[in-house]
């Protein structure tokens, strides 16, 4: 159980980018995050694992105030809960085993991960992971070799080997056609049904997320503006969320 | 109507532009005492065309001489009771006829040679009774073996006996050879280039770490809460003076062991499989929950364990190394700079050991203190924290103070305890109890900005400072030759690469080091597996453009006596030895061309 309680955040120059936000995510859920771009969305999936530091309110996951954490804590609770980047954030000079290695840093003995030793068990997770979407004969390219829909499904390999409790998807499908978003979605989605992992997925196409989420909460100026399943955003709502201006496509 | 008004401002004011300029130049003229008159002056002209010549035959080919010689006595000045005749000569050899046999001081003689051989050259010199030499010109003889000279009288006290002139005929015979100033130059070039690989070398080594320090994407997110700061402030120079004692301590006890080779041998086989074993036990225990129990304190002894083995290590490679290195010298015969190698980094590790003891417990100390003040202020309650802070603050603070007031005395002598002690600890205590009341308990405050504003004002200062400054100080110490230039250039490149690599570091794309951070990586992980991929290249490409760098400023270096061709060009020019300040200027043209050349090339395949 993941809860967010009165989540605020404040930008050093005093941009308001989220307001008192609350809400809560069953294990096992598939939750959309929609709204327009400069929405929050982005630093909300950033706030439950504090690469931003919320300025008020609480995140608790299973018990655990993870805003309390200490740095020691938060290193444990960061390896359970995997990202994936809209711009994949791969180091592209290192190998696609390498990458998806890096997702076992948490877990490994940081003394020889620093001289690139990884125990055999790892390496064959890492080589599973990747097989689980179909670019394991790529494992000792270059990432930059490989097209971006290749290169985000390692990004989903490097968050898999770390055994995740919850996914958070910053648009993981912005930066891609129409054709391989469906494809990295279906990769999310095994995930979410197969593993049980909780996947909290910011998008911006309706129709994806019609399709993939059990729920959705829509940001609108830093502001919780829907909270249900996606059927009940309706043309009112979506007026509601996306400005008086907005059309809808797709 | 209305243009024109501007227009007229306008060329008022570029006429007052221009009238600064010129007086602004004008002044500079002035200052740099610009004197084109000099430059007609007839005297100079003829210094700066013999210079001129000299420099554009550089003395590198010399020939062997067969050298015959012709002499005839001379008067100088005539004297006053004798008559003096034409001397005797053999007409079957070469030999000489003058105008006169003798005369007085800056008289002109003609001199003339005949049955010489043909077109060959030589000087013609006069010789006093004690053999001193005065060259009075060459001589060049035509294709009937014959020349005529008029030569000048130099002025000289007068003797009475009769002096010589002679001329020495030089018949080259064998083939060129190089002379001794083109051998020494090589010697010396060789030596520069060496100079500059050793000091990029060591420039690049220390400059990584440093760099990353440097580098303000990486230090700003670094905050610790004051409990912290204060703890590891106290805990560092702690650690550093345990070091210290630890490793001479070491080093006594270890004496005895030391001498033997076999013993040496044995003490480093020991040793290393100590610091393996006790690793791999620690490092294999798994994860456990918090809390503190007899595990942990029997792993911290572990630790120390390891730790000291380690330092053992170092000593017995240090002292084989050395005997080895010394054992290796005689038998290698010209590989023995090999050995010597071994040896010196023996010598070279005497004086690092210690340093590297004393900064490791530092840091081990000061970081485990820090670990415990973070833990405070995560764990217990804010006034607790409050008061811990004001202890620990007011402590730091007063220690702070006192180093450096030590440190004071030591560069100005006062040798007054109450001026470099009492005095700056109690400001130290009271600023740090400012400080401690200022700060919320548990408010975090920017530790990494603060090292990284440090780390770039000591890098500007040491890179704002000259490497032939550098290098007199280092002539001081190590004495005057080639190590001292290294280890000048050496500073002056960490300086300078430190700055150009934290510049890479400060560019790398933010996204895969938050990608990393994301997984739980620590500090350390992240910036091996997010930052070091996209920075090898360009480092490589710098230090290769600081090699170039290096290769020019060590032949210069010399000059104040940091070894290298400097030197031998200074002497030369001071010698007024323009033929052979000349070699060593053309070896210089060549050997930057050439390292311009590689480097490029190299810089090219690389980025």
């Amino acid at each position: 159980m993941l809860e967010i309680k009165n989540l605020t955040k404040v930008y050093e120059g005093g941009t308001q980018a989220l307001t008192d936000v609350s809400f809560s995510v069953k294990p096992g859920e598939f939750l959309a995050v929609i709204g327009l771009s400069g929405s929050g969305k982005s630093t909300l999936l950033r706030c439950i694992n504090r690469l931003i530091e919320p300025t008020e309110g609480q995140i608790i996951w299973n018990g655990q105030d993870v805003t309390a954490a200490s740095q020691d804590e938060m290193l444990k609770i960061r390896r359970k809960i995997g990202m994936i980047f809209q711009h994949f954030n791969l180091v592209s000079r290192s190998k696609v085993i390498t990458n998806v290695l890096a997702g076992r840093l948490g877990y490994v003995n940081p003394a020889m991960s620093l001289m690139n030793r990884f125990p055999k068990k790892d390496r064959e997770m890492a080589l599973k992971q990747l097989d689980r979407v179909s670019i394991a004969d790529q494992a000792y390219k270059r990432a930059d070799e490989l097209s971006g829909g290749q290169q985000q499904r390692v990004g989903i390999a490097r968050a898999m080997v770390q055994e995740p409790d919850i996914i958070l998807a910053d648009e993981p499908v912005a930066s891609l056609d129409p054709v391989l978003a469906h494809s990295i979605m279906q990769y999310l989605e095994t995930i979410n049904q197969e593993d049980g992992v909780m996947v909290l997925c910011s998008l911006h196409f309706l129709d994806l997320v019609h399709r993939y989420a059990d729920r959705a909460i829509a940001l609108n100026g830093g502001k919780l503006m829907f909270d249900g399943p996606p059927k009940e955003i309706d043309d009112a709502k979506f007026k509601e969320i996306y400005g008086k201006e907005a059309e809808r496509v797709g | 109507m209305n243009k024109k008004k501007p227009s007229l401002l306008r060329s008022l004011g570029i006429a007052l532009g221009t009238a600064l300029v010129i007086v602004v130049f004008a002044y500079g003229i002035k200052v740099t005492d610009v004197n084109f008159e000099t430059t007609r002056s007839v005297d100079r002209l003829t210094q700066l065309k013999r210079v001129i010549r000299a420099l554009a035959q550089p003395d590198i080919i010399e020939y062997d001489y067969d050298e015959t010689v012709v002499e005839i006595p001379f008067y100088l000045p005539c004297p006053e009771s004798q008559e003096i005749s034409a001397p005797q000569v053999d007409k079957s050899q070469p030999y000489m006829l003058a105008s006169a046999y003798c005369a007085s001081p800056q008289e002109i003689v003609q001199i003339t040679g005949k049955n010489f051989p043909p077109d060959v050259k030589g000087p013609v010199d006069l010789y006093t009774t004690s053999g001193v030499k005065k060259p009075l010109g060459d001589f060049y003889s035509d294709s009937n073996g014959e020349f005529q000279l008029d030569v000048e009288l130099p002025t000289r006290q007068p003797i009475a006996e009769a002096q010589r002139i002679i001329s020495t005929i030089r018949i080259q015979v064998g083939s060129a050879m190089l002379t001794e100033t083109a051998k020494a130059t090589w010697d010396k070039i060789i030596e520069t280039v060496f100079m500059a690989l050793l000091a990029t070398a060591i420039g690049t080594v220390l400059a990584i770490p440093v760099s990353f320090i440097a580098a303000r994407n990486l230090m700003v997110e670094n905050k610790s809460p004051l409990t912290s700061i204060a703890f590891s402030i106290i805990g560092w120079p702690v650690g550093i003076y345990l070091g210290l004692k630890i490793a001479s301590l070491a080093r006594q006890l270890l004496a005895p062991f030391l001498e033997n080779p076999v013993q040496a041998v044995l003490g480093l086989v020991i040793g290393i499989v100590l610091v393996i074993l006790i690793l791999q036990w620690v490092l294999k225990s798994k994860d456990k929950k918090p809390g503190f129990d007899v595990m942990d304190i029997i792993k911290l002894l572990a630790y120390a364990a390891a730790g000291l083995a380690g330092i053992a290590v170092m000593l017995f490679l240090e002292t084989l190394s050395r005997s080895i290195g010394l054992a290796l010298v005689e038998p290698l015969g010209p590989f023995g700079f090999i050995g010597n190698f071994l040896y010196q980094i023996g010598e070279a590790s005497t004086l690092i050991v210690p340093a590297i003891v004393a900064l490791g417990l530092g840091a081990v100390v000061g970081g485990s203190l820090g670990k415990i003040g973070q833990t405070i202020s995560d764990k217990s309650s804010a006034g607790v924290v409050k008061v811990v802070n004001i202890i620990g603050t007011t402590v730091a603070g007063a220690s702070l103070f006192a180093i450096i007031g030590a440190g004071i005395n030591w560069l100005y002598q006062i040798d007054n305890l109450t001026k470099t002690l009492y005095w700056p600890a109690a400001i130290g205590a009271v600023i740090g109890l400012v400080l401690a009341l200022i700060v919320k308990p548990k408010q975090t405050l920017p530790t990494g900005l603060a090292i990284y504003f440090i780390t770039r004002t000591i890098l500007n200062v040491t890179r704002s400072v000259e490497s032939l400054v550098m290098a007199i100080v280092f002539v001081i110490w190590v004495g005057i030759g080639p190590f001292a230039g290294s280890l000048a250039l050496a500073l002056h490149t960490l300086a300078a690469l430190a700055k150009l690599y934290s510049e890479q570091v400060e560019s790398v794309l933010p996204g895969p080091l938050e990608a990393v951070t994301a997984t739980g990586a620590n500090r350390l992980q992240t910036i091996v597996y997010a930052v070091v991929p996209q920075i090898v290249s360009p480092y490589i490409s710098f230090t290769m453009y600081r090699w170039d760098i290096n290769v020019r400023m060590s032949t210069i270096i010399g000059f104040v006596g940091g070894g290298g061709i400097g030197f031998l060009l200074q002497q030369n020019i001071n010698l007024l030895d323009y033929r052979a300040a000349s070699v060593q200027m053309v070896a210089i043209a060549v050997v930057v061309a050439l390292m311009d050349y590689v480097s490029s090339v190299v810089r090219e395949r690389m980025v």
